[in-house]
């Protein structure tokens, strides 16, 4: 790893001032893809500012039709907080399959969305759930916050604070892990909100994705056998040694089938 | 930059001057001469580095060793009584839950975790829980019987 300064924010107010006092800084939430980055030198900032003692960042409440989580609360958290389990499962079996034990215990659900990995879980939640990104700058609606490959609509100096979630009337999410890394191949979160249907999709594409056609379709008839006969394109789908462009294609179907089947 | 460290680790308060980039596991190894907590694959996911900061299993090759900094740390080397074993490190002999040993420090940090978590875990669930432990010899069946009876010993004693 290239040496680089540390700093420790005691708030976010903090954080972003650290950040935009150095030249090439980035934010430090719980490290566990920027941190490797950094020893593969795919990563080389000059400045972390570790997020981890800006204790607002973290916490789970409702506030009244939405559960609100702090950017900085971890995975492990989320899967165990009886307030995920109550308004959103989905959200807390979500949180519970992100990789390992000991990576849901220091990752973070801001660091997650702001890194914006195309085989990422969280994407899938924040777009099915039409959650509101939180920023220290403005609230970012989840068809607007992720971009393409790692790219999101997070300017550089902006701090994710937390993240909005509706509580959906059902919802579930469903996922063909990679055997080593539990990343999705493809995941499919699945929800009636009072948006109507939305189906998000994880892992196959650059980004995640809404599968217009099956939410109109469920939209009629929320049932797997909805969903006979529709696919999505495999025209800019990833491909890689795990899975091709048309079998990520056709995962997607089965697993809004599955995920309507679990709702 | 370099940067002084406080932490507890084993009980003991400890302190150094380090780089800002020197991973927690290199702090333990090569300042503290903890050699226990093994380095494995250094990119987060055979969990041979697998310890405890603040009672929670954490890879210390994935943590910097300044955010550990006035965190209480425990390592493999804190956990038997002196010369008798812990509970859970017995049951890894008694088991056969080891053969190379290299997983083996990161096996039981995160047993120990899964007790906590669940004192009484089911094989599935303690096959679950090793997710991010990878093992080369085992074939994790012997380290599942140790984790299960470690599990059940620790709860009699």
């Amino acid at each position: 790893m290239e040496a680089f300064n540390y700093r420790k924010a005691g708030s976010a107010d903090e954080a972003v001032s650290t950040l935009a006092s150095a030249a090439d800084g980035k934010f430090l939430a719980g490290g566990m893809t920027l941190l490797p980055t950094m020893k593969q030198m795919l990563a080389t900032p000059d400045t972390l500012v570790d997020l981890g003692g800006a204790s607002e960042l973290v916490g789970i409440s409702r506030d009244g039709d939405n559960l609100v989580i702090g950017a900085m609360t971890t995975h492990a958290t989320v899967a165990g907080s009886a307030e995920v389990h109550s308004a959103i499962p989905a959200l807390a079996a979500l949180a519970s399959g992100i990789g390992d034990p000991m990576v849901r215990n220091r990752g973070t659900i801001g660091g997650s969305i702001a890194n914006a990995d195309p085989a990422a879980d969280y994407p899938a939640a924040v777009v099915g759930l039409n959650a509101t990104v939180n920023t220290n700058k403005r609230s970012i609606a989840a068809d607007e916050f992720f971009v393409d490959v790692f790219e999101t609509a997070l300017a550089d100096d902006e701090l994710v604070v937390s993240v909005s979630f509706p509580i959906p009337a059902k919802a579930a999410y469903q996922k063909f892990p990679n055997p080593a890394s539990r990343y999705a191949v493809v995941g499919v979160m699945v929800a009636q909100t009072g948006d109507g249907v939305r189906v998000a999709v994880t892992g196959a594409g650059p980004s995640v994705f809404r599968a217009s056609s099956f939410e109109d379709a469920l939209g009629g008839n929320f049932s797997a056998s909805a969903l006979d006969g529709l696919s999505v394109s495999a025209d800019n789908l990833n491909e890689d040694i795990h899975a091709s462009a048309a079998y990520r294609a056709n995962l997607v179907g089965v697993m809004a089938k599955r995920a309507v089947a679990a709702c | 930059m370099s940067v002084n460290v406080s932490m507890t680790v084993n009980g003991k308060p400890v302190s150094a001057e380090v780089e800002d980039e020197m991973l927690l596991v290199n702090f333990l190894r090569d300042h503290l001469r903890l050699t226990g907590t093994h380095v494995g694959c250094d990119t987060s996911q055979c969990g041979a580095c697998t310890i405890h900061v603040d009672g929670v299993a954490v890879k210390s090759c994935t943590m910097l060793a300044v955010q550990a900094e006035g965190s209480n740390v425990a390592t493999i080397e804190g956990v038997s009584d002196g010369e008798t074993l812990h509970p859970m490190q017995q049951a890894f002999k008694d088991n056969h839950g080891l053969q190379c040993g290299f997983c083996t420090p990161g096996m039981v940090m995160s047993a120990l975790d899964i007790v906590k978590n669940n004192p009484s875990p089911t094989e599935q669930e303690v096959r679950e829980a090793l997710e991010g432990n990878l093992c080369r010899c085992t074939g994790y069946t012997n380290i599942v019987r140790s984790i299960i009876a470690g599990a059940k010993e620790m709860e009699a004693s």
